[in-house]
């Protein structure tokens, strides 16, 4: 297998060789990403095929690359994580320079990178998280979709979380496809999850678990629902669980599959087949189900242990001819819906990462146009930061290309990158020397992979995450196996 | 067969045609709009293909159906000789930006003699990520 991941990087490697020279631009100038995710990486693509003479440096704020695809990609999605071969490839060409521990906005500064390179690039995603703003938000677990995700992929920041899995039901608020990875988390008998590269605090956790029920809470209708087909799916077929889908008006829904585009009707058809299917209750001992029309009201709690214990909602219905963005009008009616857990998957929010930066505050992504930051020549952003927390893997790819075709005029067009020389990597090495920063390169990453492959061995994992930032850089420092 | 392509990865590829018997070939219009002739072997996977020959057809799931990015536009007359979708992989194409009537994932066409000079049109850089109001995309 290891073997097959060489021969794949060798492909890859010298299919990234083979380049197109007509459209090629000669270019020296200096150039640093901010972010090692799929944005990241697909605008450093982009700019190493049409530029192979740009000096490129990566940055990134934890000792190991990939973003998302390591923490945000579910454990049990492996298939997803494949592209980490093909970044890999792009760290490795020689041309890419991964610089990991190192924290821009704090370590040092986008001034500092300014003055140290011809072109900044922002792509260091969205990692905070958006609030319900209702009463009760901070009772005991209540907790945000992203923590939780962090918490079982083994995200430094999110490892030392404990959760209370001890109630019998759980909601989650919001029907996207993290709200279905966390379903799915939450309820895959553990004899599956631990084959995963699941942390292994959380499949201890996991397998203590007493939550037997998840709820699945929309505002919206069947009709508005942005997890996906592939997703829903696996819910369907989910081992050792059966499921609801409460469909309030199925026939209003059928009518209006004509007008909807294939996607969609795909997805709503297969949701009216699963709701009126009996799942057989034999091998079932756990259920999810999903509620249409429900805005959380407030959440309520346990005054003595100050923990939740069920969800107000309103009930709405929608209204307009527009099915795809209904107004959304409240009956007045209230509903609780018992539970001991509540998870709030509503998205994600970018932070600027300096005051300077021009910045959209009510989006939660920085100012900019076709991937130029207003009134900053020079910087660029591009993924979830610039477009915000909505994607797949393959729209930030675009992203990045598209980013990195602007990045390329702007070097042709002599926009960016004239004047004085600059200086680049070294200077701001030498900045790190002195703040006491060890940057961790890609060579030093590929032996802490090694590492966490060889204790996976052991627990018959693909790998075993190591959650703590000083055992990563020790690891990682200590030399290659 | 497809088994041995998937454990392979591209190696089969890579290596020549054994006679003129086996050659199929096959034209990418690439994303700049380029014709881009290819002279590919019966039992060649598309998706490897191209990257034999430089064409930039993404493959970020490398064959496993979990993403999208090695989406084509399939000649309207090839279409239909191509073997049905599995519902995997129409799952995926749901996903595709810009998806037509005649799309495909490259790394679900493998050649026969059948698809003897089928032209292949790579989806160009659309910049619906970068216009206010942008098309949501699930994540």
């Amino acid at each position: 297998m290891w073997s097959r991941t060489t021969k794949n990087i060798k492909n890859v490697v010298s299919y990234f060789r083979t380049v197109n020279f007509s459209s090629q631009v000669v270019c020296h100038q200096k150039v640093c990403i901010v972010g090692s995710g799929p944005a990241g990486f697909y605008t450093a693509q982009h700019l190493l095929k049409n530029c192979p003479t740009l000096e490129i440096d990566m940055f990134e704020k934890l000792p190991v690359p990939f973003g998302l695809v390591r923490y945000g990609v579910a454990p049990d999605h492996p298939d997803v994580k494949n592209v980490i071969n093909t970044f890999t490839a792009i760290a490795k060409s020689g041309r890419l320079q991964f610089v990991g521990n190192v924290t821009v906005g704090k370590d040092v500064t986008l001034n500092d990178l300014r003055n140290a390179y011809d072109v900044v690039v922002l792509a260091y995603g969205a990692a905070q998280d958006r609030w319900l703003g209702i009463s009760g938000e901070n009772l005991c677990n209540v907790v945000s979709a992203r923590k939780f995700v962090g918490w079982y992929n083994g995200l430094p920041e999110e490892s030392h979380l404990k959760f209370d899995l001890d109630a019998e039901t759980a909601v989650i608020i919001g029907q996207g496809n993290v709200a279905l990875d966390i379903a799915r988390i939450l309820l895959t008998p553990i004899d599956m999850l631990k084959k995963t590269d699941i942390a292994q605090h959380a499949l201890e956790a996991l397998s203590q678990s007493k939550i037997k029920n998840v709820k699945i809470v929309g505002r919206r209708g069947p009709l508005q629902v942005a997890f996906t087909i592939k997703e829903l799916r696996e819910m369907i077929k989910l081992p050792g669980n059966s499921y609801r889908i409460h469909l309030e008006n199925p026939e209003f829904i059928d009518a209006c599959l004509p007008k909807t585009s294939r996607p969609r009707k795909r997805l709503t058809e297969l949701m009216l087949q699963s709701s009126s299917i009996k799942r057989s209750e034999e091998d079932s001992s756990k259920q999810w189900e999903l509620i249409f029309h429900r805005t959380p009201i407030k959440i309520v709690g346990d005054s003595n242990a100050n923990k939740v214990n069920g969800l107000v909602v309103g009930i709405n219905h929608l209204t307009g001819d527009d099915w795809e963005n209904p107004q959304v009008e409240d009956t007045g009616l209230r509903e609780t819906i018992p539970c001991g857990m509540i998870l709030k998957s509503i998205g994600y929010k970018s932070l600027p990462l300096s005051d300077e930066l021009p910045f959209d505050h009510a989006k939660g992504i920085i100012r900019q146009t076709e991937g130029r930051v207003e009134g900053m020549q020079g910087v660029f952003c591009s993924g979830w930061v610039a477009s915000g927390p909505v994607g797949v893997i393959a729209s930030t790819m675009q992203s990045g290309h598209d980013v990195g075709k602007r990045i390329i005029e702007d070097l042709k067009n002599g926009i960016v990158g004239t004047g004085t020389r600059k200086p680049g990597r070294d200077a701001i090495l030498s900045q790190l020397e002195a703040r006491n920063v060890e940057p961790v390169t890609f060579v030093e990453w590929e032996a802490l992979d090694n590492e966490e492959r060889e204790r996976g061995k052991y627990q018959k994992k693909p790998r075993e995450k190591i959650v703590d930032v000083r055992e990563m850089i020790d690891i990682a420092k200590k030399g290659q196996s | 067969m497809h088994l041995i392509l998937a454990v392979w990865s591209g190696e089969y590829e890579w290596q020549d045609p054994k006679s003129e018997d086996e050659v199929v070939n096959i034209t990418f219009i690439d994303k700049e709009g380029k014709q881009r002739p290819v002279r590919g072997k019966v039992g060649d996977n598309v998706l490897y293909l191209a990257h034999r020959y430089g064409i930039e057809l993404e493959g970020a799931c490398e064959a496993s159906l979990a993403c999208s990015t090695c989406h084509v536009y399939v000649q309207e007359e090839y279409y239909d000789k191509l073997s049905e979708p599995k519902e995997e992989e129409e799952d995926m194409l749901d996903m595709a930006p810009g998806l037509k009537p005649n799309s495909r994932l490259g790394c679900q066409i493998i050649l026969s003699h059948d698809l003897e000079s089928m032209v292949l049109k790579l989806p160009t850089i659309t910049r619906n990520f970068y216009v206010d109001g942008h098309v949501p995309q699930p994540h």
